[in-house]
């Protein structure tokens, strides 16, 4: 198992690299997922807020092809 | 006139329709793929780590290949794929492939960094130095800078379809760099050394160090359009935001 870790004499440059990747990747998908959950809570407030009005609209809008306003 | 009419109307049914049958479709998808991404990349690191062997020239280093080689890789995948969907969405004027685009450019960004910092950890024990100014090296730092741009020009211009516009003519400018990189070790004599496994006479690595390079390859694709997915869902939610605080904010400016 020290052997393994030594990595023969390079341990310092193969676990760095890895160490590195590990790293970059979790921080992509905490981003990545931390941020789509924010925008989808923050959108379910706003639609709550606008009472409905404004998904009607959205509704009417989507199903006709005509400007809602 | 009716031209103009019918353009709008396409417009908005692409606007509504598209991103709602992206979300329906995309929310199947991300579960499994995160869960394929993680056994092939499991899977990637066994061999990469334990059952592989050493080199018989570069010795232990040889296991930053396996990292290093995928990270480079999904480098320039990210870029094509933001650089096509920016054309698509430059004549198509499709909404999605603009977040699409957008989606891609952190996480190419990311296996940019990656590729360069792992790539200098292996030249330094093997080439006896951290960087050097060579045609391979200098354009993939190159690349790196043209996703920080990208990135950068996208947060300067508030409105989505201006900042669109203007960031896909930048990503389709610096699209000249992609095969730039892959031929630069072929036009010039560089450090870095060439292909050795997309060749026109076949795979020139050995199978027991091709394994766990294709299984980590494969993984970090899978990797790469999940993070794709989950963003641009992020992305099609942020939108529906702002049309959402437009859209109160005309309310109470009317009533």
């Amino acid at each position: 198992m020290d052997e393994f870790f030594h990595m023969g004499g390079y341990a310092f440059y193969v676990w760095s690299a890895y160490g590195a990747a590990f790293a970059v990747i979790v921080a992509l998908v905490w981003q990545s997922v931390a941020d789509y959950r924010a925008q989808t809570r923050l959108a379910e407030t706003l639609e709550k807020a606008a009472g409905g009005r404004v998904r009607r609209a959205a509704h009417r809008e989507h199903e006709t092809g005509e400007d809602a306003s | 006139m009716a031209a103009m009419n019918s353009l709008t109307a396409l417009q908005r049914f692409h606007a509504y329709a598209n991103p709602a049958r992206f979300m329906a479709l995309s929310a199947r998808l991300v579960a499994p793929l995160w869960i394929l991404s993680v056994l092939v990349i499991g899977a990637g690191l066994w061999f990469a780590l334990f059952d592989s062997p050493p080199d018989y020239q570069q010795g232990e280093t040889v296991r930053i290949m396996y990292v290093h080689v995928p990270s480079a890789w999904l480098a320039m995948f990210g870029y094509g794929v933001m650089a096509f969907a920016s054309a698509v969405g430059l004549v198509f004027r499709h909404p999605l492939s603009d977040v699409c685009a957008k989606s891609a450019a952190p996480i190419g960004a990311g296996f940019t960094f990656l590729a360069l910092l792992t790539g200098s950890l292996w030249g330094q024990p093997m080439w006896g130095t951290w960087w050097e100014w060579d045609a391979r090296m200098t354009s993939v730092l190159i690349l790196f800078f043209l996703y920080l741009g990208y990135i950068a020009l996208w947060a300067t211009i508030e409105e989505p379809v201006r900042a669109a516009r203007a960031a896909a003519v930048l990503a389709l400018v610096g699209a000249i760099n992609i095969p730039i990189i892959r031929y630069s070790v072929v036009w010039w004599n560089t450090l870095h050394q060439p292909a050795s496994v997309f060749r026109m006479d076949g795979p020139s690595i050995a199978p027991a160090m091709l394994l766990p390079l294709g299984l980590m390859g494969v993984g970090f694709t899978l990797l790469f359009i999940t993070l794709l997915l989950v963003r641009m869902r992020a992305e099609v939610m942020r939108r529906r935001v702002r049309n959402l605080r437009l859209a109160t904010a005309g309310a109470a400016a009317e009533g």
